[in-house]
């Protein structure tokens, strides 16, 4: 099968907003016929938007939806040869299981026989037979949202679209309904584009899943692919459990961090160049024999999590590691972990430092993020267009949000075994990367402070 | 003791409420000319009503008032039903100015809308008559409808309409199909308000009914009280409009319970 027939959907630059509020930004996505493919992220990315720009609810600002070769950009919901299962079911409320199901059908003045035998082969698919006149109100949710699969997939579709079908059911419920859905797209052999911000649905169903983040594609692969190899710390933190922990790349095939040298299967980074580095939990080793280990540790805590332990040990340079083992080791005794080469997963650092354009008002204050900062003087003169940067662990958060030059919102929090990496998005939209030792919780209101001698000014042409 | 005493306020109290109801229901069965004399038991008064013992005047305005009241109901349940479908898609302030618009005439004294109502018909030099009673009624009746019709739709699965569409509906046939229906229980409340709202009302009727000698049963009471003395006949057709209301809002009542308990059981 050659490539064009291979691809179902084709998502080009696809971008929109709401107002100033950028929800998606330039989306490329192609989709294979008859795969499974999952749009991951948490709320708020993205997802549901691109989706219902699938189904043809929403318009693009620009870009372009292509579906077997027809530009379907403006073509509207009830002429896409796609249907969806919507996350709240919403089934129709005065019409029972059977015309609920029929809707479709005889919209399309499908023979009456065949509505009848087409509805009692998708009922006994989603495990619904002899429901037929029940009122949709009295069904429980799980049985709500198998009529729901069924009036979709009735109308045989060539794209099924879930908006976070099992999102509203309870976990033993949904567990099952995963491995139904997974069986009943083996069936049915059709393409299914499946929204989620639960990761480990996503990787259990998927033959690809696709991370978004802040309206922007940030990994397309496999699940495989995506635990073990993600691209960056966003992916790394959301998906599973991970240590994410600063580096730095001596060499080719050797890296550092949590203050010891590891042998790693990464290259071409170049010498001394700083990374993030991942570890999974599972993937550290750890022995009650500390005197052979790679480097050693104290068990800080110690809790049962049902198949595992799940342990979080101080190291003996005063990083905390996460580490997932089948035996618990005592809180308060002194342990040994190594951790295999292959295991330790080396990612390009997307920043170093905070880089803002601004331009200089005075010799010694310049306008960035959209207020005055004052700086050291280094004979630039006022108007002149400048490169402000001030490293993560210099900028300054106040508790009292009017302390600060600027006011921000802590949107992100990643732990990086000794400290904090925070984004701030100030009330311009802008992002402020910050390391801090504080503990801070997403949603807080922060000031924002950087002294004069920490803002580094370069000219800007 | 205190329980008696609470009981019997109650029942006083319900007594004075509908004692003047009562001795009309009362005095329908008798002849007297006189409404306080009893002359005996008797359905006379409910026979000469309906075999035309009362003249042409009261039969065309009894006609005149359930014409107006259906055709006004009809067609304000219609626009307040589209109405309240569009307020519902408004966002943000936009919904609020259009809400706070339908809720005026509401609150506004009913004098004052037909005093407006017949400025605004002599200014446009529109003989006034049956169509404009029954203009000016659509025009009182419609708020009410959109209030009716409006809890419905706040309570509906918002992706329902998106589900049809996706199902293949045209926007046109989801609003028939998937709308509409679930709206409907909303729409008869909204229709028997309306209904009952247009039988009752007197201000907004006698400023726009004009002089080419419309009547409806509320103006032809007033007229024929005017000039000395109700009609005995108006006893047993009071009883009558009565017993109607009555049931009509026993009827919502009942509607409306099932509606919550239906709810609840969702």
């Amino acid at each position: 099968m050659d490539n064009k027939t291979n691809t179902i959907i084709k998502i080009e630059h696809l971008s929109k907003s709401f107002g100033d509020k950028v929800v998606l930004n330039d989306i490329n996505l192609d989709i294979r016929r008859g795969e499974f493919i999952t749009l991951l992220g948490p709320s708020g990315c993205g997802k549901t938007t691109l989706l219902r720009m699938i189904a043809g609810f929403l318009k693009p600002d620009s870009g372009a939806i292509v579906m077997d070769g027809n530009n379907i950009t403006e073509v509207p919901p009830h002429l896409r040869p796609l249907n969806t299962v919507f996350q709240r079911y919403a089934l129709f409320p005065h019409l029972n299981v059977y015309e609920n199901i029929a809707f479709g059908l005889k919209l399309n003045k499908v023979p009456a026989q065949e509505i009848e035998t087409r509805i009692r082969k998708a009922l006994r698919m989603v495990s619904m037979t002899d429901y037929e006149d029940r009122d949709v109100n009295s069904l429980s949710g799980g049985q709500q949202q198998r009529v729901a699969i069924a009036r979709a997939i009735v109308n045989r579709p060539k794209v099924l679209l879930l908006d976070e079908p099992l999102a509203a059911l309870d976990l033993k419920m949904r567990k099952d309904m995963q491995m139904e859905l997974k069986q009943m797209h083996q069936e049915l052999g059709i393409t299914f584009i499946y929204v989620t911000h639960d990761q480990e649905e996503a990787l259990t169903l998927s033959d690809t899943v696709v991370v978004m983040s802040d309206g922007k594609i940030q990994q397309i692969g496999t699940p495989i692919d995506i635990y073990n190899e993600p691209i960056n710390s966003f992916v790394a933190d959301f998906i599973g459990e991970s240590n994410i922990l600063n580096g730095t790349m001596a060499h080719d095939l050797e890296v550092e961090f949590i203050g010891h040298t590891f042998e790693c299967v990464d290259k071409g980074f170049g010498s001394n160049a700083p990374v993030d580095v991942v570890v999974r939990p599972e993937d550290i080793y750890i022995i009650a024999n500390a005197e052979n280990a790679k480097f050693t540790g104290t068990v800080k805590s110690c809790i049962f999590k049902g198949v595992h332990y799940e342990m979080f040990v101080e190291t003996d340079k005063g990083y905390e590691l996460m580490i997932q083992d089948y035996n618990a080791f005592e809180v308060g005794s002194t342990v040994g972990m190594f951790i295999k080469p292959s295991d330790i997963h080396v990612m390009q650092k997307e920043r170093i430092c905070n880089t803002f354009e601004g331009r200089m008002t005075s010799p010694t204050t310049v306008e960035i993020l959209g207020a005055e900062f004052e700086c050291a003087d280094c004979g630039l003169k006022e108007g002149d267009n400048i490169y402000a940067s001030v490293n993560f662990n210099r900028v300054e958060l106040q508790d009292n949000k009017e302390d600060g030059t600027v006011m921000g919102e802590v949107e992100f929090i990643l732990y990086k075994g000794n400290h904090y990496h925070l984004t701030v998005l100030t009330d311009d939209g802008e992002k402020v990367y910050v390391d801090t030792n504080d503990i801070w919780d997403k949603g807080d209101l922060v000031g924002i402070s950087i002294s004069a001698s920490d803002l580094h000014i370069t000219k800007r042409v | 003791m205190k329980k008696f005493f609470a009981q019997t306020y109650l029942w006083l109290l319900l007594a004075l409420l509908y004692a003047p109801i009562i001795i009309i229901g009362i005095f329908s069965f008798t002849e007297a000319k006189v409404l306080g004399n009893w002359t005996g038991f008797s359905t006379k008064l409910y026979t000469s009503l309906f075999s035309g013992g009362v003249g042409n005047g009261l039969l065309s305005a009894i006609e005149n008032t359930f014409t107006i009241a259906i055709i006004a109901a009809a067609i304000s349940t219609i626009l307040g039903s589209f109405a309240a479908i569009g307020i519902h898609n408004l966002r943000g302030r936009k919904r609020q100015a259009i809400t706070l618009l339908n809720n005026i005439p509401m609150l506004n004294p009913d004098i004052i809308t037909g005093i407006s109502l017949f400025l605004l018909f002599i200014t446009l030099g529109i003989t006034q008559g049956y169509l404009t009673v029954v203009l000016a009624h659509i025009a009182f009746c419609t708020p009410y409808v959109v209030l009716s019709v409006m809890p419905r739709l706040q309570q509906m699965n918002p992706n329902i309409y998106e589900a049809a569409l996706d199902l293949g509906a045209t926007p046109l046939q989801a609003l028939w199909k998937v709308i509409i229906p679930e709206i409907r229980p909303g729409m008869i409340s909204g229709f028997i308000l309306a209904f009952t709202l247009s039988i009752d009302d007197f201000a907004v009727t006698i400023f726009t009914k004009g002089n080419q000698g419309l009547e409806t049963l509320s103006t032809f009471i007033y007229a024929d009280a005017r000039k000395g003395g109700l009609t005995p006949e108006l006893r047993p057709l009071s009883t009558i409009i009565f017993v109607t209301v009555l049931l009509l809002l026993i009827i919502i009542n009942i509607r409306a319970r099932r509606a919550a308990r239906k709810a609840e059981n969702i």
